[in-house]
């Protein structure tokens, strides 16, 4: 999976949420936990250690509520 | 195998519903509702009273003046049809008068129609011939004179004859053996509603024409086969039935095409299929249908059909027939070898929305219990995905709220982003019906479908939006809706939470939200903005039915909460004529999404995080089940080109050609190391398989598909699959090659399994499904006779959720470059990529795509009707034909995707919904200029498939 198509995907997730009343970090994280894979979830949280660039602010701010991947056998 | 029986009774008239009315027919006491024919309530009594022009699909004419009766206390013999019962009447139906009538009737009836009995089509299946036999006909005395059905008098060709017409692939029609009862021409009008035949000419120069007098295939005529089936004659006849002869016994199923899920007779002749007709008691279709599943199911003995499994070390090699021991053993070690290289999470599934639910069941299962993966998807996913997410939010469920019954009872009818009259033609039918009741029709959609062209059709409206503005022209209707206090304030309190929608009044009424401000964006004028949320709004019974002009958008998802929103403020749910109705692409989507399919969800729309619903199916399956979200369509791919993800076993499903931004999906499914393609042909997608597992059609298994109103149908085998085995038999195969042990011997197995696990489904079963025809889920003890209406007396979800709808742009818009705006859809002849559809005589009405577009915009860049185009966008370029038309605005363009010599989906982008995923077909910017061949892909790509398309045979 490329990081581009991963941080648009992110940052359309967070464009919705921002438009909601209530924490729009909260509602980013929790809509990537219920539908990401794993491997998706870590690259996203690699993107966002490596400085977040591209990435919308509720994009980072959701990160600290992102599920980490449990160790599995195989990384997408 | 078991036959389903049952003989079909005509009643002669339509049933009514009114106070009970009794009177005595032949000494005999009969009750019937008020408005019921006399015909029809001696039916009721068991008494078949003579008629040729009624039959219970059509309201009566009293043309044929057979059915005459005679009433105590009133002059003459009135024609039974059109006598509407009352309290207390005496009716004798067989006296020596009536009889010396109907002989009469008959034998006029007979001196013009020719006695070639024997040799006739309809030999044995002929009413005309029925009914001189139950008048006791014996003879003519006409002397022979002026007829229709002599091709030449004594002297020279006779001017009355005319020879058939045979331009119709699928039925003739014999004008010689007409005899003017006008069936054909009231079928078409009542029951399809597209009024294609007329009667030319009067008294004996009377005759049915098509059009303007014109062969059928040269008229409007839609090819529902409405006409073929209300004939009483030989006179407009399946083919089918002049090749082979009479069936002689049916067998009811369940359309394999859409998602309206018409449930048909299959008249067999020993195994042969001789017709499909619509079954009467089929609650979806009510015994109506169209061309596609009426009359295009020759594909299912095609000679195109892959019966041997075959496998290929590379996807270079020519394709090697084997046994299916070979191959589930080639596809199984395959499997294992990845596995144990890469982890469970490398492996995935694609299941189904053609095949059953019993064996998409298994198919994820295999994932998630064999496997060991959630990595499980649909072709939902590239259709209805933003339906189950959006109706989730805010009903608390992912279906539709109605039975299509509903619809007899709309007042106001919008349609959002569909095509019924294509997509969804029995539908259309009914709608249209309504229409002609007096129903209004609102269409949001660019395209100007046929929908508003609709015979005798009341107040119409169309909202030509600009493709993806839909976001945007919704919260406008619910801005007006909500500035002139047209919400209905007392089902919001009662039903939802009325400070949710508080704050959504405070979001919609926003300015940037008005009608004056969304027509910029949009292009639909304010007043019609108005105009259109007043007339819903205003409506006692307002319904919205939408289809993937909806979903499949960036913001597909957003648009569907929208479309609850405007449902819940105006109180549009939980009763019939309400409601929001997803249009379902496929037959079995929605059963296909029931069952399990998305990779967060397991069977019963229970995500996989939910301890207790894995720790149910942990329960029956015997394994560790994963809690986290799998891999969907498009992620899978992106996984496969990082290397990630290696193997895929998909069910019928044609990713290559259905699925966005072909190169893509082609450099994904290269990058794997073991494709397995289950499914009828070499589709698209098999050019990068390493596996080929010969799949069974609808007519070869048992099992249940579950159309768009949740309703569980069931599919009977009429015929051994050729291939051997049916889809569930070859999952299980590869299962247990991979040490699944799996032990079903029969669908209902998978049923009584699904029941179980599964609470929405607790009480389904086949030998229920026997007894009743078919039951709406969800079905169990809190609605043992499953639930045509949802949402009755409160939501799923407990109270209804109003979101706020806010638009946002699409990524992809026109510019310089690329100035207009693609939108893709299909017609009614074709299915999906056409991998049935195009290997019947349907191609006769759709042989090639062609790309609509508006005079202004062909004229600009030279474009004449007809010339070769070349479509570009950012991510590729086709050519194909041009259609010069007004059905599409300046500035956007369309096209289908049902032929893969076209591939319209080179085109189309890697846009999606943001919550799904669910790719943005419906918007790609696009720049059409002339061509003189195919583009580079389309040659490259038709090289590859006719190399990779090579079968070596078994050397036996």
């Amino acid at each position: 999976m490329t990081d581009d198509k991963l941080a648009r995907m992110a940052n359309q997730i967070a464009a919705f949420f921002a438009t909601q009343p209530g924490s729009a970090a909260e509602g980013v994280a929790a809509h990537i936990n219920d539908n990401w894979s794993p491997a998706m979830r870590a690259a996203l949280l690699a993107k966002v250690a490596a400085g977040g660039a591209g990435l919308a602010p509720a994009v980072i701010a959701a990160a600290p509520h992102l599920r980490p991947a449990p160790r599995t056998k195989a990384q997408a | 195998m078991k036959d389903f029986i049952l003989p079909t009774r005509d009643m002669g008239t339509p049933a009514r519903h009114g106070a009970p009315v009794s009177l005595t027919i032949d000494g005999f006491a009969v009750t019937v509702p008020a408005g019921t024919s006399v015909l029809r309530a001696a039916a009721e009594a068991g008494i078949r009273i003579p008629k040729l022009c009624a039959t219970d699909s059509l309201e009566p004419i009293g043309a044929c003046r057979l059915c005459a009766v005679e009433i105590e206390g009133q002059r003459g013999t009135p024609t039974s049809c059109t006598t509407p019962v009352a309290p207390g009447m005496v009716v004798r139906t067989q006296t020596e008068t009536l009889a010396r009538l109907r002989r009469g009737v008959m034998e006029l009836t007979i001196s013009d129609h020719p006695l070639d009995c024997l040799t006739c089509a309809a030999n044995g299946d002929c009413e005309l011939q029925d009914m001189a036999g139950a008048v006791g006909l014996r003879e003519v005395r006409f002397a022979p004179g002026t007829n229709h059905f002599a091709q030449r008098t004594a002297e020279a060709p006779n001017p009355e004859w005319r020879p058939k017409d045979q331009s119709n692939p699928y039925f003739t029609y014999d004008p010689a053996k007409c005899i003017v009862c006008m069936r054909c021409v009231r079928a078409c009008e009542e029951v399809q509603g597209t009024f294609a035949l007329t009667i030319d000419g009067r008294g004996f120069a009377s005759r049915v024409v098509a059009g303007q007098d014109v062969p059928f295939m040269a008229s409007d005529c839609v090819s529902c086969g409405a006409c073929v089936q209300a004939c009483p004659t030989a006179t407009l006849q399946e083919n089918s039935v002049i090749a082979i002869g009479t069936p002689e016994r049916s067998i009811i199923t369940t359309c394999a095409y859409c998602g309206v899920g018409c449930s048909f007779e299959a008249q067999m002749r020993g195994d042969t299929l001789v017709r499909m007709v619509p079954w009467k008691e089929g609650k979806a279709n009510r015994g109506h249908s169209c061309v596609k599943g009426r009359f295009a199911w020759g594909y299912a003995q095609h000679q195109d059909r892959i019966l041997r499994p075959m496998v290929r070390e590379k996807v270079t090699d020519a394709w090697r027939e084997v046994s299916w021991d070979e191959a589930i053993g080639f596809a199984a070690a395959r499997l294992q070898a990845i596995r144990a290289e890469s982890g469970a999470d490398a492996l995935g599934v694609i299941t189904s929305s053609r095949c059953t639910n019993e064996e998409t069941f298994l198919v994820q299962k295999l994932a998630r219990a064999v496997f060991g993966t959630n990595n499980t998807d649909t072709c939902a996913r590239v259709c209805h995905s933003p339906t189950g997410y959006g109706l989730k939010q805010t009903f608390g469920t992912s279906a539709g709220t109605q039975d299509f019954d509903s619809v007899e009872a709309v007042d106001c009818a919008v349609v959002i982003g569909a095509n019924p009259t294509d997509g969804h033609p029995v539908f259309a039918s009914r709608l249209r019906k309504r229409m002609r009741q007096g129903a209004s029709l609102i269409v949001i959609d660019p395209r100007r479908i046929d929908l508003l062209d609709t015979p005798h059709m009341g107040a119409g409206l169309h909202l030509p939006l600009r493709p993806g503005t839909n976001v945007a022209v919704l919260t406008a209707l619910a801005h007006v809706i909500v500035a002139e206090e047209l919400y209905d304030e007392a089902f919001i309190r009662a039903r939802c939470d009325w400070d949710e929608f508080a704050d959504y009044m405070e979001f919609a009424a926003r300015p940037e939200h008005s009608p004056e401000a969304v027509e910029a964006l949009s292009g639909v004028p304010a007043g019609v903005l108005r105009d259109a949320a007043r007339r819903y709004a205003a409506a006692p019974n307002g319904a919205i039915y939408y289809g993937l002009g909806v979903t499949e958008h960036s913001q597909g998802s957003t648009t569907v909460m929208a479309i609850a929103n405007l449902a819940m403020m105006t109180g549009n749910i939980g009763r019939p004529g309400v409601g929001v109705s997803p249009l379902r692409g496929q037959n079995n989507v929605q059963g296909s999404c029931d069952m399990g399919s998305f990779p967060q969800e397991l069977p019963g729309y229970r995500h996989v995080s939910d301890p207790v619903a894995r720790g149910i199916f942990e329960a029956a399956w015997g394994v560790n089940l994963s809690p986290e979200p799998g891999l969907r369509i498009p992620n899978m791919l992106d996984a496969a080109v990082s290397g990630a993800f290696r193997a895929i076993y998909i069910q019928g499903e044609d990713i290559l050609q259905s699925d966005p931004d072909t190169r893509h999906v082609a450099a994904g499914l290269a990058a794997m190391e073991c494709v397995i393609v289950h499914d009828l042909f070499l589709n698209e997608t098999a050019a990068y398989a390493h596996v080929f597992l010969p799949g069974s059609t609808f007519l070869e298994k048992d099992g249940t598909f579950t159309n768009a109103e949740r309703r569980i149908n069931r599919v009977r085998r009429v015929m051994a699959p050729k291939n051997g085995f049916a889809d569930w038999e070859v999952t299980q195969l590869l299962a247990n090659a991979l040490g699944a042990g799996w032990a079903y011997t029969h669908p209902s197995e998978v049923m009584d399994e699904i029941a179980a696990t599964t609470p929405g489904f607790a009480g389904v079963n086949y030998a229920m499904l026997e007894k009743r025809g078919s039951v709406q889920w969800p079905c169990n003890d809190a609605a043992p006779d499953g639930s045509p209406i949802m949402h009755v007396d409160g939501f799923v979800r407990g109270k209804g959720r109003f979101i706020r709808t806010e638009y946002i742009a699409t990524d992809e818009r026109s510019g310089p470059r690329f100035p207009l705006l693609l939108t893709t859809g299909r017609v009614l002849s074709q299915y999906n990529v056409g991998a049935q559809t195009r290997r019947t005589e349907n191609v006769a009405w759709h042989a090639e795509d062609v790309l609509e577009i508006h005079p202004h915009d062909a004229e600009v860049r030279g474009v004449k009707h007809g010339d070769f185009v070349r479509l570009t966008s950012r991510v590729g370029e086709i050519s194909l034909r041009a259609d010069v038309t007004e059905r599409v605005s300046p500035g956007v363009v369309y096209t289908t995707f049902h032929h893969p010599g076209t591939q319209a989906n080179v085109v189309t982008t890697d846009n999606s919904d943001w919550a799904t995923n669910c790719p943005e077909y419906k918007v790609t910017a696009v720049q059409v200029s002339a061509s003189n061949g195919p583009s580079e892909w389309q040659s490259d790509y038709a090289a590859l498939v006719a190399a990779s398309r090579r079968i070596a045979p078994a050397a036996e």
